[in-house]
């Protein structure tokens, strides 16, 4: 909407009415340049935050931040559990609300009749979108956690799955199911899932039209047009949305505070506590799900709110938090990859 | 049976294998429903009346005294207080400030990306807010508690002689206000750009200034979409949590002195499910009665919103 300014200032007017117009432009003039102000202030702001929290991070941000435990000293204290623990909710959450938040678009964009039923989900969708995390929180505290427990009962007095013969593995930590990763990625997948949903369903939309009648007139069935062309066509905007959200289950604290994850955690999930354990000793993956966790925002709250006189954990947080940029930063670095291969490829 | 084509026979499994996928996605889209149903049931269940032999808050605190009340105090044992005028002081202070901060700047923002900005200027100014608006909420906390309060407001308040605590609810504020502006700026930003270019040239023909043409013709034109993500804004500012948690501290006093510190009911119920109190305790339980005072108030701000959406919404041609 780039109209040009008008040239008006440079021609002359008479007397009362060049005042007039020469206020009137002066107000236009001070109005661009007051809303210039304000959007430039996002950008400083934006630096000034990061500038800032590199600032204080000088004094710890170590490599051995990165593969250090929880400690009451600030200069042993590191982020490892809470770095796998991220890890591993954001997997679980992915394994989660991937398959259902996609499933739900495609039915409400390519199967639903314009019903009651489909209405009310629609509605509920928008407004389910806007309930504030943490009262996920509390939906996670009080019905999955007897969920857990029930199922606890279930393993009781046995301790360990066999697995087809070759496996045996022992569910040592079954006896915690508070807080524990499956919990927090199922509240978790619950907090994503409407933005997985509704950045599917604009992915879906944007399929054109055409794409669906040709298959269609081809002799596909429903499902064969959804699965073998609308999907394909859509991928790249569904998998730039889901990314998103997942990045967005990393920053969340709120409702892993209310499932009562570790603040204090001197251990990583399953006990993994490098990528060659994955390979040397892959039965361990098993436990995970069902260990205590902690996860990067929980830790940097946790180093934030430290009563220290010597201020001496404000460095740890900032370190904590550059490390957690810096996971969001390759995160949304591949959804921008992803988004500008397939607009370069897609042609409609 | 048997003379039937194999054609016909694939076909038919075919039509039984989509009715099956059909019901399954439909499972998946009937979940949405099934969690708010769960939401509203686990809070009224704790909250308001409790089946079996547990007990729910408002069977033991009396609903006039939580609605009425001005002291929240549930760390005092049985003789706790349970009004929730301090929480929801302390909850509107940091919304307003943030408010104050952001709809200044998101509109400010969305009128010069859409009248102002050259395409060029635009290609990085967009990412710039997103990337603001995908920064946690712990990490403006710690900004709001390392850098704003010390660097900025403390040495602000002591030229202007006044006192401001380590915890309070301005220094809350402004980062809640830095997180909701990119929302009104990008929601804003679409509803002024779907104001017909015939408006802004009509304007333009009759010798408007732009300042005219984006403050008298575009705004007003685009103003339901606009006052729709203030509001929008404003109930994510109220059930914003860490942030708050960090920034405006622990203390629930009813006040509306943003230099002070202040509890949030976010900021409540984080510290209520960390704290140690037994699992049904009243402390514990009135939890979820802030939850449900906070789930209606943030609900209802998103049903008026979505209501001047579509009631107001112009629709041009």
């Amino acid at each position: 909407m780039n109209l040009p300014e008008s040239k008006a200032s440079a021609v002359s007017f008479t007397s009362g009415a060049d005042s007039y117009i020469r206020r009137r432009l002066l107000i236009s003039r001070a109005f661009s340049w007051i809303c210039r102000l304000v959007t430039y202030a996002s950008l400083a702001v934006l630096l000034v935050l990061i500038g800032s929290i590199l600032w204080s991070s000088l004094g710890r941000l170590s490599p051995n931040f990165l593969w250090n435990h929880y400690s009451m000293n600030p200069m042993k204290a590191g982020i490892l559990a809470g770095l796998w623990g991220s890890f591993w909710l954001v997997l679980i959450t992915a394994l989660f609300s991937i398959p259902i938040g996609v499933g739900s678009a495609v039915y409400l964009e390519e199967l639903a009749k314009d019903n009651f039923f489909v209405r009310i989900i629609k509605v509920n969708l928008s407004n389910l979108a806007g309930v504030p995390s943490i009262v996920y929180g509390i939906l996670g505290l009080t019905a999955f956690r007897p969920m857990m427990m029930f199922m606890q009962t279930l393993f009781d007095g046995q301790h360990a799955i066999n697995i087809g013969g070759m496996f045996r593995v022992r569910l040592v930590h079954l006896s915690i199911f508070d807080g524990s990763l499956l919990i927090g990625a199922l509240t978790m997948s619950l907090v994503i899932m409407p933005t997985v949903i509704i950045a599917s369903q604009e992915a879906l939309r944007a399929v054109p039209q055409s794409i669906r009648v040709a298959s269609l007139a081809l002799g596909a069935t429903r499902w064969q047009t959804i699965w073998r062309q609308v999907i394909p066509a859509a991928l790249p905007g569904i998998a730039t949305g889901v990314i998103l959200s997942i990045s967005r289950a990393m920053g969340e604290a709120a409702p892993l505070m209310m499932i009562g994850v570790l603040t204090v955690a001197s251990m990583c999930p399953g006990g993994i506590e490098s990528p060659v354990q994955l390979v040397t000793e892959p039965s361990r993956l098993l436990s995970v799900p069902f260990d205590q966790f902690t996860a990067m925002p929980v830790e940097i709250y946790d180093w934030s709110k430290q009563p220290d006189p010597q201020d001496r954990f404000t460095s740890v947080a900032a370190a904590g938090i550059v490390v957690l940029l810096l996971v969001l930063l390759t995160i949304n670095a591949v959804a921008m990859i992803v988004r500008t291969r397939a607009s370069r490829k897609l042609q409609w | 049976m048997s003379e039937t084509p194999v054609s016909w026979a694939t076909r038919r499994q075919h039509r039984r294998h989509e009715t099956l996928i059909q019901w399954a996605l439909f499972f998946c889209a009937a979940l949405s429903v099934l969690t708010t149903a769960a939401i509203i049931l686990v809070l009224l269940s704790n909250a308001v009346y409790a089946p079996g032999d547990k007990t729910a808050f408002f069977e033991k605190v009396s609903l006039w005294e939580f609605l009425t009340g001005t002291h929240w105090k549930p760390s005092d044992g049985p003789g706790g207080k349970y009004g929730i005028w301090p929480l929801l002081s302390g909850t509107f202070l940091v919304a307003i400030v943030a408010a104050a901060v952001s709809i200044p700047a998101g509109l400010g923002a969305a009128i010069y990306m859409s009248e102002y900005a050259n395409p060029k200027e635009r290609e990085w100014i967009k990412p710039v807010l997103e990337v603001l608006a995908g920064i946690p909420s712990v990490v403006f906390g710690f900004f709001a508690l390392k850098f704003i309060t010390p660097v900025v407001l403390k040495p602000l308040f002591q030229f202007l002689g006044a006192d401001i605590a380590v915890f309070n609810s301005l220094s809350a504020g402004i980062v809640v206000g830095i997180m909701v502006t990119p929302l009104i700026a990008s929601l804003s930003e679409d509803v002024i750009r779907s104001v017909p270019r015939s408006l802004r040239e009509a304007a333009y023909a009759l010798g408007s200034t732009r300042f005219d043409v984006s403050a008298k013709v575009v705004v007003p034109a685009a103003l339901s979409g606009i006052l729709a993500s203030f509001l929008l804004a404003f109930s994510r500012a109220i059930g914003e949590t860490m942030a708050v948690a960090i920034a405006a501290g622990g203390n629930p006093v009813f006040t509306l002195n943003p230099l002070r510190g202040a509890q949030t009911m976010t900021g409540f119920m984080v510290h209520a499910s960390t704290g140690d109190s037994a699992a049904d305790s009243i402390p514990r339980m009135s939890m979820y009665a802030v939850g449900i005072t906070l789930f209606v108030i943030t609900l209802i701000i998103n049903l008026i919103s979505g209501w001047i959406l579509r009631r107001y919404r112009e629709v041009y041609q």
